[in-house]
């Protein structure tokens, strides 16, 4: 009998080498038995990476793919395994951060038998991913492994799954590595194809505004359209705001920078949006958290939205004017037919607005979470890759942590998922060994995926865990004290470890930063530490609260610049 | 949108690949947005490898603009077509059984051949009619058989094609 070459699982890796794969990042269990043994038997050069939990294989293959533009790969079993990966999925997904997720599963003829450790995981998680495989022959794993690639990084990108029943993985490869794809459905190149009469009608629409304002999104990163950004926003002397996840695309201490928009966006920017006569926003979906109240948004102003998704077009509010496709691609094209806006008065406006109300606080009076980032952006120059948690200390990282580039930004936007700051860092340093890597967290979110402490140490990885510890879920109870008569509920994290205990259990460093006047020095010695994690647990006040804010669902021009004298009616907005 | 749009009926016409799971894809981009599908036939296309689905759905137009678009975003989605304003042909088949003696047999036929009905199964009791047509024509079938005593309807869904050398 002659057995032969290559079984499913060793098929599998070869394709996952071939598409550039470097990282592999999961967990072990029955279902993907073949496929660990395939890393055992095989040469590649992909490294895989053992975590400790799944969640935090997704969220690291995120970190990875935010901050190099790559997608990584994520390997669990089947069942609990593949059920673990679905907020780190939805993370990405609301997000278009492209990887590829790979669960084993139970034997094709045990499927929908309640077999042990089954899961109908394409059936959870088809609402969250881009696109989603059964394998049902071994013979197609070439052709679904590269359509999953295609699929996850063109157009928005975003999660794709790849569900392998363990016959498949583990039974004999006889088919070509080389097949086409088949996807009639899908044709991602149109985005590349622009509608010059669309780019027509936008400079002139263009031409005609006195205070236009940019809203660069996570669009334009994605489109590495950084240097168009840069010439469209120079050449028209118009203002950029960034959004959440736009930071760093169009350079934030450039003079015609405003920050980030929305709900705790600089009170500039959201000045801007109100008084603008023109809004165009490149690659930004119009996030509720950006508009607020959407029939109130832009009222003045004609809105322009480039962006590559039509379904993302009049979904929010409605616009005068929209180009489908690429960013890079259209504001190249776009480039070519603007001039110099009358904007000066403009731009002389919104400066006053920058001396008049600047993001600040107060140094005394025990250690702010502002101060802290602040003075960490000064050490770093501004050139760390930032990843963040969710919560206070994101909004004042977003705010005091000045993003000049894009890809040093990581934070979750859309789903606002606790837990991705610190595995999301052990993506980012692993596909960045030589850049600095923070992840900046509360002790909320931290304490979700702490256990991850264990991969940085294995790794060697020199991550900075910077946790703004407040033993409180500070943002929500920040609403709970503006809008619910400060009554807190489930938010008093009594009971937090100590984490430098903890960091040292797990082999790593920890530093306790307690003073404000020990910032510098302690921030010093942490960016110093050499070959491996270092921990800084700075106690922060416990009860400050995040300014400027829109209550959710309000107009932009009901912005609390700082906090309110008079009792606030409970938001009936989104959340 | 904040503001709500009055209802419409829409005949969306959906080719898709013909894959396993393409329908739970399709049916959760209506259930997610809170929207029932009315009615809907599948079946395979003239390339075996594709189907054809059509979907009768009707809501607040914007939001069936926005699940039109992120129909056409599912990956086994070829195109998407609403059909609702164009010149198209939308036909459906009902079967009407029915409770109906011998006296009230001969009405019951005078009633099936105006509206061009097929008998297609008759005994001492009851008779079972079956219908095509539009929509409104089996509603109107259904309304002049009031009077005898129905005891089934099952009705296919619109399909719907495009007139002339236009493609559904």
């Amino acid at each position: 009998m002659t057995t032969p070459e290559l079984d499913g699982a060793q098929a599998l890796l070869k394709c996952l080498d071939k598409e550039g794969i470097e990282i592999i990042f999961g967990y072990s269990g029955g279902a993907v038995l073949p496929i660990f043994d395939a890393l055992e038997t095989l040469e590649t050069n992909i490294k895989f990476v053992l975590v400790r939990h799944e969640q935090g294989a997704v969220h690291m293959a995120d970190g990875y793919a935010r901050s190099t533009g790559k997608p990584a790969c994520v390997l669990v079993t089947s069942g609990p395994g593949a059920a673990n990966t679905i907020s780190g999925i939805l993370t990405a997904h609301m997000d278009s951060v492209p990887m590829i997720v790979i669960t084993g599963q139970q034997v094709t003829w045990m499927l929908g038998k309640d077999a042990f450790q089954e899961a109908d995981i394409l059936g959870i998680s088809m609402p969250i991913v881009k696109h989603s495989y059964l394998v049902k022959e071994t013979n197609e794993i070439p052709r679904i492994a590269s359509e999953a690639f295609y699929i996850a990084t063109t157009g928005r990108p975003g999660p794709v799954l790849i569900d392998i029943p363990k016959d498949i993985s583990q039974g004999p490869f006889t088919g070509s590595m080389d097949q086409p794809m088949d996807l009639p459905g899908y044709k991602p190149e149109s985005a590349f194809d622009i509608d010059h009469e669309a780019i027509k009608q936008i400079a002139a629409a263009l031409k005609l505004s006195t205070r236009p304002l940019i809203l660069a999104g996570h669009g334009a990163v994605l489109a590495h359209a950084e240097r168009e950004l840069l010439q469209f926003a120079e050449t028209l002397n118009a203002p950029v705001t960034g959004t959440l996840l736009g930071k760093g695309v169009f350079p934030e201490s450039h003079a015609l920078a405003l920050g980030m928009p929305g709900m705790h966006g600089t009170a500039y920017a959201n000045k801007a949006l109100v008084e603008a006569d023109l809004i165009i926003a490149i690659g930004s979906r119009f996030d509720d958290r950006i508009i607020g109240q959407a029939d109130k948004f832009g009222r003045n102003a004609t809105i322009i939205h480039i962006d590559i998704d039509p379904a993302e077009l009049n979904k929010m509010i409605k616009v005068d004017f929209q180009c489908i496709g690429d960013a890079k691609a259209i504001l190249a094209e776009l480039n070519q037919h603007i001039s110099r806006l009358d904007s000066d008065p403009w731009i002389e406006h919104l400066d006053q607005y920058k001396q008049k109300y600047p993001l600040s606080y107060q140094v005394h009076g025990g250690l702010k979470m502002q101060h802290v980032l602040d003075e960490l952006y000064d050490l770093t120059d501004g050139k760390a890759i930032m990843a963040t948690d969710v919560g206070q200390h994101q909004m004042w990282a977003a705010q005091f942590y000045k993003c000049d580039k894009p890809w040093q930004w990581l934070t979750s936007g859309g789903a606002g998922t606790m837990g991705f700051g610190f595995p999301a860092a052990i993506g980012a340093q692993l596909g960045c060994p030589d850049d600095v890597v923070v992840a900046v967290v509360g002790d909320g979110g931290f304490q979700m995926t702490l256990f991850e402490l264990s991969t940085a140490v294995l790794e060697k990885l020199p991550i900075i865990i910077l946790v703004l510890n407040n033993h409180y879920l500070g943002m929500v109870r920040q609403w709970q004290e503006l809008f619910f008569d400060n009554r807190e509920s489930g938010v008093d994290l009594d009971g937090n470890p100590d984490c430098v205990k903890l960091a040292e259990a797990y082999g790593a460093t920890g530093y306790n930063l307690k003073r404000a006047a020990d910032v510098r020095k302690i921030l010093s010695k942490a960016l110093a530490h050499k070959g491996g994690p270092v921990l800084i647990n700075a106690e922060v006040v416990k009860t400050s609260n995040v300014f400027p804010m829109i209550p959710a669902g309000a107009a932009l021009e009901d912005m609390l610049i700082e906090p309110p004298k008079t009792k606030l009616a409970k938001p009936t907005g989104s959340t | 949108m904040t503001q709500k749009n009055p209802v419409s009926q829409h005949t969306l016409s959906v080719y898709v690949a013909n894959k396993p799971g393409v329908l739970s894809r399709i049916a959760q981009t209506f259930a997610r947005r809170g929207y029932n599908i009315e009615s809907l036939v599948v079946s395979s296309g003239r390339n075996e490898q594709f189907s054809r689905m059509t979907i009768g759905v009707s809501g607040d137009p914007d939001m069936l603009e926005q699940i039109i678009k992120q129909l056409m975003k599912l990956i086994d989605v070829v195109h998407c077509i609403d059909h609702t304003f164009d010149d198209s042909v939308v036909k459906e088949l009902g079967l009407v059984k029915m409770l109906c003696s011998p006296q009230e047999r001969s009405e019951a036929l005078q009633i099936a051949e105006h509206f061009g009905c097929k008998t297609v199964d008759l005994t001492k009791t009851s008779m079972i009619l079956m219908i095509t047509g539009s929509s409104q024509k089996i509603d109107a079938l259904m309304e002049v058989l009031s009077k005898f005593e129905v005891i089934e309807l099952v009705r296919t869904g619109k399909v719907v094609m495009a007139r002339g050398d236009s493609t559904t």
